[in-house]
C-alpha cells in the first residue's frame, strides 16, 4: 500500500479514504457529478420542450452534420491525447507531457473554432436570438428565419446547450494551458483574447464573449502568482477528468441536438 | 516538490502502471466507429423514436467507455464506482419523473 512510502510525521496521510483515492480527485469527481446535473437539467428541459412542441423543426442539412461530426472527432482525439498526457506525467516524461497537453489544447481549440464558425453561419442565416445583434448586409435564408419565428425554443435550446458546452471547452483549454505552461501561459492567453476580440466583427456574439478569456487570464494570474506550485501527475490526472467530462457531455449533445434535428433527403 | 505531494504522485503512478497504452487507442477507435454508425444512421432517415432509442443506447455505451477507461473509473475501488455512479443516476432519474407531462402537454394542445 502507499502508506509504506510515506514518512511517519504526517498522520493525516494514514487515514483511509472512503473512496480509496486522493482528495483532489474526489473533489473533481464531486464537481463533475454536479456539473453533469447542470447539463442533465438543460438536456431534460430541451427534451421536454421538444416532446411537447408538435412542430419542432429539424433544419440541419448534411453540411451541419458533417461539421458536427468533425467536431466530435476533434473532441474524441483530444480525449486520447489527454490520456497520453496523464501517462507521460506518470512516467515523469515532462517533454511528452507538455506536448500531449498542447495537442489536447489544439484539438479543443479546433472544436471551438469550428463551433464558432457554425454559430456565425446559423446567425447569419436567420437562426438567432433577440439578444444577438443583426448581421448587416446578409439576407437570411427563409428556412432558418421561419424556424426562429415559429419555434423560438429551437434557437434558445440550441444556443444555450451548445453555448454552455463551448464555454466549458474554452475554460478546459485554459485549465490545461495553466497546467502545461504555468506562468508562460498568461501572455499566450492575452494574445488569444486579443485575437478573439479583434478578429471577430462587432455584430458577432463572440466579439463580446472573447472577454471571458481576459477574465480567465486575470484569475489564472492571481492563482499562479499567489499560489505557485509544481503541477505533478495528480494535477494532470485531475485536469484530465475535467476534459473527459467535457467530451462525455458532447456524446449526449451531438446525437440529441444535431442528429435528431437532421434534414437529409 | 513537498513530500506529501510526492507521495500522492507516487500513488497516481501505482494506479496507472497496471495497464499499457494500447487500450486507450482501442477505446478511441471504438468511440470513432460508434460515432460513424450514429452518423450513418442519420442518413438513413429512421423513425424518430427508433432513432432516439438507438442513439441513446450508443451514447450510454460511449459514456461507459469514456468513464471506465479514459476517466480511469474501471480501476477505482468498488465503493467509489457504486457511490458516484448511483448518485448521479438517481438524481437524473428524479429529474425524468416529469417526462410524461410533456406528452400530456402535447395532447392538451394550444388555445
Amino acid at each position: 500500500m502507499a502508506e509504506a512510502t510515506l514518512p511517519h510525521d504526517m498522520p493525516a496521510a494514514y487515514e483511509p479514504s472512503l473512496f480509496g483515492t486522493y482528495s483532489k480527485k474526489i473533489g473533481m469527481w464531486l464537481f463533475l457529478l454536479s456539473d453533469s446535473l447542470t447539463f442533465g437539467a438543460l438536456l431534460y428541459a430541451y427534451s421536454y420542450g421538444r416532446i411537447s412542441t408538435p412542430n419542432w423543426p429539424t433544419p440541419f442539412h448534411s453540411e451541419s452534420i458533417v461539421n458536427a461530426t468533425i467536431m466530435t472527432a476533434f473532441l474524441l482525439t483530444s480525449s486520447l491525447t489527454m490520456v497520453l498526457a496523464v501517462r507521460a506525467a506518470v512516467d515523469k516524461d515532462a517533454k511528452a507531457q507538455r506536448l500531449w497537453l498542447l495537442a489536447t489544447m489544439a484539438c479543443g481549440l479546433g472544436f471551438v473554432i469550428l463551433h464558432g464558425r457554425e454559430w456565425s453561419k446559423l446567425i447569419a442565416e436567420g437562426l438567432t436570438l433577440p439578444v444577438f445583434p443583426a448581421v448587416p448586409g446578409h439576407s437570411a435564408s427563409g428556412e432558418f428565419v421561419n424556424v426562429a419565428r415559429t419555434v423560438p425554443q429551437f434557437a434558445a435550446t440550441f444556443f444555450a446547450l451548445t453555448g454552455l458546452h463551448m464555454l466549458h471547452v474554452t475554460l478546459g483549454v485554459v485549465y490545461l494551458g495553466v497546467v502545461a505552461l504555468r506562468r508562460n501561459f498568461i501572455p499566450i492567453l492575452l494574445v488569444l483574447w486579443l485575437a478573439a476580440w479583434l478578429g471577430t466583427p462587432a455584430y458577432s456574439p463572440f466579439h463580446y464573449a472573447a472577454h471571458v478569456l481576459l477574465a480567465t487570464a486575470v484569475v489564472c494570474a492571481f492563482i499562479l502568482w499567489l499560489k505557485p506550485k509544481v503541477y505533478d501527475s495528480s494535477d494532470v490526472e485531475v485536469a484530465g477528468l475535467y476534459w473527459h467530462f467535457v467530451d462525455l457531455v458532447w456524446m449526449f449533445i451531438f446525437p440529441l441536438v444535431y442528429l435528431m434535428s437532421a434534414r437529409i433527403y | 516538490m513537498e513530500p506529501f505531494q510526492q507521495a500522492i504522485a507516487e500513488r497516481v503512478a501505482e494506479q496507472h502502471r497496471h495497464h499499457g497504452k494500447a487500450q486507450f487507442f482501442w477505446v478511441w477507435g471504438v468511440l470513432l466507429v460508434l460515432t460513424a454508425i450514429e452518423v450513418y444512421l442519420t442518413y438513413q432517415n429512421l423513425q424518430p423514436l427508433r432513432m432516439l432509442t438507438i442513439l441513446m443506447s450508443l451514447s450510454l455505451v460511449k459514456a461507459a467507455l469514456i468513464i471506465g477507461f479514459f476517466m480511469h473509473m474501471k480501476y477505482e475501488v468498488s465503493r467509489m464506482k457504486w457511490l458516484t455512479m448511483s448518485a448521479v443516476a438517481a438524481c437524473l432519474a428524479l429529474m425524468m419523473i416529469f417526462f410524461p407531462d410533456a406528452f400530456r402537454i402535447l395532447s392538451v394542445g394550444v388555445k
